[in-house]
């Protein structure tokens, strides 16, 4: 990789994790790529008119609309017998939330298009409020301590976008750059809707210091609460099989966390532990996750 | 050639006939017959039809496609309008020459699928022309010029015909030729795309020190576009051998001591209005406003000059303000002539030539 493509000079904080995705995602699927990016942090710390960190054709439009935008560009394409790959890139309350319907319609009509999820677990740019994705007992400003954090558990966008029997569905996370790099690869190499969800923190809204952005991601993973994982064609695989460190490391080091309950751990630490159980037990049984019914 | 045709069945044949590449589309009453008959003749003409799960993303669909430097379609009625609201002003303000069909409708609630202007009027602030269309000739005809004014002024094109009264009206119409749609509307050639030989971003973001002059430019574009509307409406008068609107029509005004003002298919109700008036020696004469945004202020208040009143019919309301067209016309004229508000047909209340005819010497706003 000799020039970023995700060009520097963009806004965002010091140890963003999603503008390391950025950079990634854009560094991997390389120069003939077009990205569609819904309204959010990404493209707020990245397009200040008249300057531009997207060094690849970019549209923004609004907040819930990426996928269906990504849809209309990937017809035209197709008509005028464009190849370049249309890349929809949206934060995880464009993507769990308010754009969810938009998602949904383009995976069961099959668009041929890869979307990326950046999930930093909030709705960042408005000031880190509960998003879909927020995880059991985060804090955010709309689910404050005070009223013992989110009580809701995170919704299980990749199962749920594997429901709609795409043909590739993939997390990865921004502490294992090579397994993103590959699964993009991957799913740019492949036709049809593919879904990559990628945990990226947040380090403001995670209350985490810059540095240790990357050692706060790892521990997500290691600690069964991001897994990592593929679903190609409906096969379920793991990507990663960690030896699982216990949760209290991970929640510990987060601000976010920081009024959490030994009950809420307690807790927390036997959904990672049984999680774990059910995602191997299904890569042994070899179901066909889209396509259950 | 002339042919017994459905309002909506036409409008599709004749967009068809404009080379739309890509097509998204979410149905609602009155408009599903546009986007039915366009999937059905798919085949023929080889666009994309996405068929999208919500109003909001066939819009959105459209800006895509468009961005990509396609020429797109849409139709939509009432909440499928409103359901655009957002991306309505995000195509406008990314400059993307869209061109939709409004099949009007009302809102709710309550809810009622018949008709009224209701929905297209609410939108009226959102950076589009709107072309509200009195009968299906000049529907079909409106939306061919429609891609050319977009294409020509980088605005979207709203194209309004009533609910039922024209979306379902079986009626005589003359079915534009393709060659003579080839030669009137050249294909779509995009100044900006997305191009990954010249990479660049659209729908940025726009601090203060930009906005403002951006949304100025768009107004003012908008605002010069009707000169583009009339030439364009010429061309085709020409071309096609059709007299067109562009933006007003002028009916009886001769000597007109009252003068109704108003648009869509209500303007040839109030022409047997205006008829009848004249035989009963009573000047009435009528303004149909087809072009509603831009709104030609200045020639609206030269066809109102010699009027000593001016009775405003029309079915919409901006509640708690009033009628909404007679707003427009009353700051058009600048000066203390009576002009009188009816709001009428809400929500498909029939509009009888009676009824008209009982508000020519109307003194005070009303409703019908
Ligand atoms: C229709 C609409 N509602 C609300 C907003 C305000 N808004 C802008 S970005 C955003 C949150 C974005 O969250 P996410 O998708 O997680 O991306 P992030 O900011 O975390 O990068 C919200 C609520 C908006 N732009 N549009």
């Amino acid at each position: 990789m000799e020039e970023d493509l995700f060009i520097k000079g963009h806004n965002a904080c010091a140890g963003c994790g999603c503008s390391l995705c950025m950079r990634w995602i854009l560094n991997t699927l390389g120069k003939d790529t077009v990205v569609v990016n819904a309204t959010g942090c990404m493209e707020v710390v990245s397009t200040q008119y008249p300057a531009s960190s997207w060094g690849v054709p970019y549209v923004h439009s609004v907040f819930a609309n990426a996928a269906a935008v990504a849809s209309g560009i990937s017809r035209a394409f197709k008509k005028q017998g464009n190849k370049a790959t249309v890349a929809a890139i949206g934060g995880d309350g464009s993507t769990y939330d308010i754009g969810f319907a938009a998602l949904s319609g383009a995976m069961e009509r099959n668009e041929n298009m890869l979307y990326v999820c950046y999930d930093n677990e909030t709705y960042a740019n408005t000031g880190v409020q509960r998003s879909g994705a927020t995880p059991f007992a985060s804090e955010t400003t709309t689910s404050p301590f005070e009223t013992g954090g989110k009580h809701e558990w995170k919704k299980d966008i990749a199962f749920i976008a594997a429901a709609h029997g795409i043909p590739y569905v993939a997390t990865a996370s921004v502490a294992f750059l090579p397994d993103l790099e590959k699964k993009l690869l991957k799913a740019k190499a492949m036709k049809g809707f593919r879904f990559i969800v990628v945990h990226a923190p947040c380090t403001l809204g995670w209350r985490v210091p810059s540095e240790k952005m990357i050692e706060v991601s790892r521990m997500a993973v290691n600690s069964g609460l991001w897994n990592l994982f593929e679903i190609e064609n409906g096969r379920f695989s793991l990507s990663a099989r960690p030896n699982l460190e216990p949760v209290d490391n991970y929640l510990r080091l987060q601000g976010r966390f920081k009024h959490i309950t030994h009950e809420q751990i307690r807790f927390i630490q036997e959904h990672a532990r049984a999680t774990r159980a059910e995602l191997e037990k299904l890569e042994a049984s070899g179901v066909n996750v889209g396509r259950i019914l | 050639m002339k042919r017994m045709m459905e309002g909506s069945i036409a409008v599709a044949h004749v967009v068809a006939r404009c080379r739309p590449t890509v097509i998204a589309a979410y149905p609602i009453t009155p408009s599903t017959h546009v986007p039915e008959e366009l999937s059905r003749i798919q085949p023929e003409y080889g666009y994309e039809f996405i068929t999208v799960e919500s109003e909001h993303s066939a819009m959105s669909a459209c800006i895509g496609a468009s961005v990509a430097g396609a020429r797109t379609f849409t139709a939509t009625s009432s909440q499928g309008l409103l359901y655009m609201h957002e991306v309505l002003f995000n195509a406008s303000g990314m400059r993307l020459p869209i061109v939709m069909v409004v099949a009007n409708r009302s809102v709710g609630a309550p809810l009622n699928i018949w008709n009224d202007w209701q929905d297209s009027i609410s939108q009226r602030d959102a950076g589009w022309i709107q072309l509200y269309c009195k009968n299906n000739q000049e529907t079909l005809d409106t939306v061919i010029q429609a891609y050319k004014i977009a294409e020509k002024t980088d605005i979207p094109v709203m194209v309004c015909f009533e609910g039922y009264y024209l979306t379902h009206e079986v009626s005589e119409v003359d079915l534009p030729e393709q060659k003579d749609v080839d030669a009137f509307l050249p294909a779509f050639r995009p100044k900006l795309a997305l191009d990954t030989n010249k990479p660049m971003s659209f729908g940025t973001f726009a601090p203060p020190k930009y906005y403002q002059g951006m949304r100025e430019k768009q107004h003012r574009d908008i605002i010069a576009s009707a000169k583009v509307i009339e030439s364009v409406a010429a061309e085709f008068s020409k071309r096609f051998k059709r007299p067109q609107r562009a933006l007003l029509e002028s009916y009886k005004l001769e000597g007109a001591e009252t003068v109704f003002v108003t648009m869509g298919s209500l303007a040839e109700t109030t022409e047997v209005a205006v008829d009848e008036l004249r035989t009963e020696k009573k000047k009435a004469g009528l303004l149909r406003v087809k072009c509603l945004r831009p709104f030609p202020s200045e020639a609206v208040a030269k066809a109102l000059a010699r009027a000593k009143r001016v009775v405003v019919l029309e079915k919409d309301v901006s509640a708690g303000a009033g009628g909404v067209l007679a707003m427009d016309v009353r700051a058009s004229l600048r000066c203390d002539k009576p002009v009188v508000s009816v709001v009428c047909g809400l929500g498909g209340k029939d509009v009888p030539v009676r009824e008209i005819k009982k508000t020519f010497d109307l003194k005070k706003d009303s409703w019908l």
